[in-house]
């Protein structure tokens, strides 16, 4: 029961208890449960709305930042990842396998923003070896959101 | 200068909602009785690459044997039906051209064809084309819109050449049971005529297998199977169908497709034959989500007040509107106007359609939900102007 709300509510995040019941073929109060109970035990973490804002007056550039770090004792990674994700600007902070340590993902209203923010914020972190920026320049994907060449609905209005 | 047959068929009633919804921007349509998920993407790499091999040429008539071959284990192991892809098997343009293609091998003027309605529109034009007459039997909403042995039994006289059997069904998504086609095959098996037997929505179950009407086999041999790749494996535009049936038959059958067609498409049979072998877990997702919205649907349509019973197969659902004092017409062009929601006049699939209108669940959820609000907006704007007044 778990994976099917879980699976549902993946992709609709803003169906209410009563329509999932519906889906389900179940009572609401078994979806009520299983809501809240996912949500103690940390399975449901939060609900996002999904945002182009691209076509939207706001400002946005958002930034993927290769950063190498130095483990600490005891702590490994976790101390330095911990602290770049408390920062206001971080969207996304990911351990990585390979040539560098730490993804991280952030946004600012524009490229000097951003920029800044690695020079004063992220560089200066102790443990920050070294960082290395990469602007997005167009989303075709995110979140699991189409956000270009959405397949468009080119059924006739009528078949019978 | 054109054939009264022909000519007496009259033109689309729906033809003004296509008007109405050109001039409108912001229309949910639940009038589209096609699936709204695209081909597996499986099945159309199978087409990029048959076409990238230059594999494009003529098939044989009846299709490619390979296809056929697939075709023949498919119906054994789903259905439990045995047919020879050497002479048995006929692979069409659509499961409409099959639909046509059986029709005018069996009748002519003077046939009778017997065509439970509400039904799919092609039924009855196709019948009236071959000159035959067409003996409605009328389906009502008391009996789940199912066709009963006794319903039958009346309508059967001397000259019924087709019975057509059209479940799980479009418009109403009925279904018909293993028991409950038993006693239609005691009604017919000792009767000469032909049973054609529309499954085009048979992987599109709810509650159980569907359950062909072929499997007895008392009449197996009088019953022509028509299915296709259309609806479960959401591939209407490739046009892909085919008929199962005894060899007289689809030997007949393939005589007028090889005049008039030559053969189905080759890529399509390419990308079906990928759909039989590796298409089974799509079907499946996609058979989960119309289940989904099947419930949230007839559900609602009951929540608002319109009345819907359960329909077990197909992706549509039939409610009736008898209790707004419109007809189905009325209701669906009002709709269309006030509200920009689409749904089919009952009444486009036989008169006995009165009453109702037919809405597809092949929709997104959020398209649904919304429909569902603004037709419930559009109920609720009647009933208050009847207090004001």
């Amino acid at each position: 029961m778990k994976e099917r709300i879980l699976k549902i509510l993946e992709n609709n995040g803003n169906l209410t208890v009563k329509q999932l019941a519906v889906l389900l073929d179940v009572s609401e109060d078994t979806v009520r449960d299983e809501i809240s109970r996912m949500k103690k035990e940390g399975v449901i973490l939060g609900f996002n709305t999904v945002i182009d804002w691209e076509k939207t007056e706001r400002q946005l550039v958002n930034a993927l930042i290769e950063v190498k770090v130095h483990p600490k004792k005891e702590r490994g990674f976790d101390e330095v990842a911990e602290r770049i994700s408390s920062l206001e600007q971080v969207t996304g902070c990911y351990l990585m396998s390979g040539g560098f340590d730490l993804t991280v993902m952030v946004e600012g209203k524009d490229f000097k923003e951003i920029a800044m923010f690695v020079a004063e914020k992220l560089a200066v972190i102790d443990g920050v070896l070294s960082t290395s920026t990469h602007f997005v320049l167009k989303k075709y994907k995110d979140g699991g959101v189409h956000f270009v060449n959405k397949v468009q609905d080119d059924r006739e209005a009528i078949v019978l | 200068m054109i054939k009264l047959n022909i000519s007496s068929v009259p033109a689309s009633g729906i033809r003004k909602y296509f008007d109405l919804v050109n001039e409108m921007e912001d229309v949910i349509s639940l009038g589209i009785g096609e699936p709204d998920f695209v081909t597996p993407s499986t099945v159309m790499q199978a087409a990029h690459t048959a076409m990238n091999r230059g594999h494009t040429h003529y098939s044989s008539n009846m299709g490619f044997l390979s296809l056929r071959e697939e075709i023949s284990e498919y119906m054994q192991s789903r259905y439990q039906l045995s047919y020879s892809p050497k002479d048995e098997i006929l692979v069409t343009v659509g499961a409409s051209e099959a639909i046509d293609l059986a029709m005018r091998c069996l009748l002519g003027p003077g046939d009778e064809v017997i065509i439970p309605e509400p039904s799919f529109v092609a039924y009855k034009g196709c019948a009236t084309f071959t000159g035959a007459s067409v003996v409605s039997v009328d389906l009502d909403a008391d009996h789940k819109f199912k066709l009963s042995a006794e319903k039958l039994e009346k309508a059967i006289t001397d000259k019924t050449r087709v019975i057509i059997f059209p479940f799980p069904n479009n418009p109403t998504g009925s279904i018909m049971r293993k028991e409950e086609m038993a006693e239609i095959v005691e009604v017919v098996k000792d009767k000469d005529l032909i049973i054609i037997s529309d499954e085009i929505y048979s992987e599109l179950t709810y509650n159980g297998d569907h359950v062909s009407i072929a499997s007895f086999d008392s009449i197996k041999d009088k019953t022509l199977v028509i299915n296709g790749f259309s609806k479960a494996y959401a591939m209407t535009g490739w046009r892909l169908g085919y008929a199962c049936g005894n060899k007289e038959l689809i030997l007949a059958m393939n005589k007028i497709h090889q005049y008039a067609i030559m053969c189905a498409p080759s890529l399509a049979q390419y990308a079906a034959m990928e759909a039989l072998k590796n298409g089974a877990d799509d079907v499946r997702y996609m058979v989960e989500k119309y289940n989904q919205r099947r419930r949230v649907l007839v559900n609602g349509f009951n929540e608002i007040g319109l009345d819907c019973f359960e329909p077990e197969g197909a992706f549509y659902a039939f409610p009736s509107i008898k209790n707004t004092g419109m007809t189905s017409d009325e209701f669906c062009e009002k709709l269309l106007k006030e509200q920009h929601v689409l749904v089919v006049p009952g009444s486009a699939f036989g008169e006995c359609g009165e009453g109702y209108v037919r809405a597809t669940y092949a929709s997104s959820i959020d398209n649904i939900i919304e429909a569902l609000e603004r037709i419930d907006r559009f109920l609720k704007n009647r009933t208050n102007n009847k207090v004001k007044r």
